[in-house]
């Protein structure tokens, strides 16, 4: 499981573990919480190149459906396949066994830290 | 979850077991103006409890509405769909209140409980639909209408274990017929801590289950000893998510969605909610005589293959081309947490209705194959 507080996150809930040009991409428990008991993931394919801002993937609980919005111009180099079949890891392991994809990636923008985040979802 | 009307105050009210729910630590979601627990842990877990075990859900969001008076069966004849005149002493009757233009104001349940006085429960976000409504419906009857609401808390206990939990429950006390006794769509006085208790085997899951109704102040007793004595049985308090999964399976429409004033019960699968051979007029009688418009949208079922769930105002094709015109809407949707596949009911035009028509879902831009199935999707084994 990834720390919380050492990862980047943009405003649409999504989390970014990087390391050099590949980041691992997920949702954050606030997200998971707010969304309730997830049942279906729609991920990108390995290898589809990611426009910034575009939607990506959809994540679906029994109430409602989240999208899933990459903020960087990038490759989809790997998806998560033990979510296709366990949608649920989202819920129970949002920052670990329910990451969604990873990408790699010319240039970050600029994200939210933790404390930034947190304060995002605090109001 | 509805977008039937909120309380024209504007301000959230809370139930008199907001307490209990945030102790128990659930989410909370505005329905028909009220703060109602949404969750409290997972809407599957609380799905698939009442389905085999049992659920208690807090629905004092609902509105109570005493009628009483030597005129009060001729009244609710003339106010209501159904020959409420015929319903029996401690019998249940659900039915619909119409405009005169043959719409539903709201869907109800009416409780005889003596030969003059009647308990109608209406939905939260109607109450000031139906309150006015019945007040001017009753000039020139000899009748009271009194609304009990505020006074009133209103907890369900669903699942096949509901019945030993009620037997279980410390408090509960004076029942005028043993639960075992007690009918589908019938109520029994009891007593809960010496307070009135009115115990009805009703619910709005599918299942078996009891719905109860108490004062506002002992509302909080009753709910810690009913979870108490279904410790054993496990009981898990449920949220409107799980609720809506469930009546949904159970073919249950929903106001706001399946019903409101522009939908004729004909068109809603209700039409024999309406007592058109009942004597004399009521309201929306010479409408519903009248019927639908030539080619009105009827109420139908789908089940989809996959896990892509069509969902409320999802539009309906009859193919996948491009240009095709829409033929129908979806109203309620989920990935049934029962049946593991997608299902929904629909308004389509009359021509797709058959059961086994193929019909096309738009699921955000990409079409969905579905079939027209028998309602409800969800029976439990009796």
């Amino acid at each position: 499981m990834a720390e919380p507080t050492t990862l980047q996150y943009t405003a649409d809930h999504e989390w970014l573990l990087v390391d050099g040009n590949t980041a691992v991409v997920g949702i954050t428990a606030y997200a998971a919480d707010q969304l309730g008991d997830v049942v279906f993931v729609d991920l990108p394919d390995s290898g589809d190149e990611i426009t910034a801002g575009s939607v990506v993937g959809e994540i679906e609980s029994t109430k409602s459906v989240g999208e899933l919005i990459i903020p960087v111009d990038g490759t989809v180099t790997e998806i998560n396949q033990a979510l296709v079949d366990a949608p649920e890891l989202i819920n129970s392991d949002p920052f670990g066994e329910g990451w969604l994809i990873k990408i790699s990636f010319a240039e970050l923008p600029t994200l939210l830290s933790y404390d930034e985040y947190s304060a995002l979802i605090a109001d | 979850m509805t977008d039937a009307t909120t309380d024209t105050t504007g301000t959230a009210r809370f139930s008199p077991l907001h307490q209990q729910h945030v102790d128990a630590g659930a989410s909370f979601t505005d329905f028909g103006g009220w703060q109602m627990p949404v969750r409290y842990s997972s809407d599957l877990a609380e799905h698939h409890a009442v389905r085999t075990a049992a659920g208690i859900f807090d629905i004092s969001h609902m509105a109570e509405i005493l009628v009483e008076g030597p005129a009060a069966p001729a009244f609710l004849d003339y106010a209501l769909a159904g020959k409420i005149s015929a319903v029996k002493l401690g019998q249940a009757k659900y039915s619909l209140l119409l405009n005169a233009d043959g719409g539903i104001v709201d869907d109800l349940v009416v409780y005889r409980l003596g030969e003059e006085r009647f308990l109608v429960v209406a939905n939260a976000g109607n109450r000031f639909a139906v309150v006015p409504a019945l007040a001017e419906r009753a000039s020139g009857f000899d009748v009271t209408v009194t609304d009990l609401s505020d006074q009133i808390a209103l907890i369900a206990v669903q699942g096949p274990a509901s019945r030993a939990i009620l037997e279980a429950t410390t408090g509960i006390t004076g029942l005028g017929i043993a639960l075992d006794e007690l009918k589908y769509y019938w109520s029994t006085d009891a007593a809960f801590n010496g307070a009135p208790l009115l115990i009805a085997r009703t619910g709005y899951t599918g299942e078996d289950g009891f719905e109860l109704y108490i004062q506002t102040d002992e509302a909080a007793e009753l709910w810690a000893a009913l979870s108490a004595a279904g410790a054993d049985h496990g009981l898990v308090p449920c949220g409107l998510a799980s609720r809506d999964t469930l009546r949904l399976e159970a073919g249950m429409p929903l106001y706001g969605h399946e019903l409101g004033t522009d939908v004729f019960p004909a068109q809603a699968g209700l039409g024999r909610v309406v007592a058109l051979a009942k004597e004399g007029d009521f309201v929306g009688r010479a409408a519903s005589e009248r019927g639908p418009a030539e080619g009105a949208r009827v109420l139908v079922g789908l089940a989809a293959e996959g896990r892509r769930a069509g969902r409320a105002d999802y539009p309906l094709f009859a193919s996948t081309d491009a240009d095709a015109p829409a033929i129908g809407v979806i109203t309620s949707g989920a990935l049934s947490p029962t049946l593991g596949h997608p299902i929904a009911m629909a308004f389509v035009d009359p021509g797709h209705a058959e059961l086994g028509t193929e019909i096309f879902i738009d699921v955000r831009g990409s079409r969905v194959p579905a079939s027209v199935v028998a309602l409800p999707f969800y029976k439990r084994d009796k």
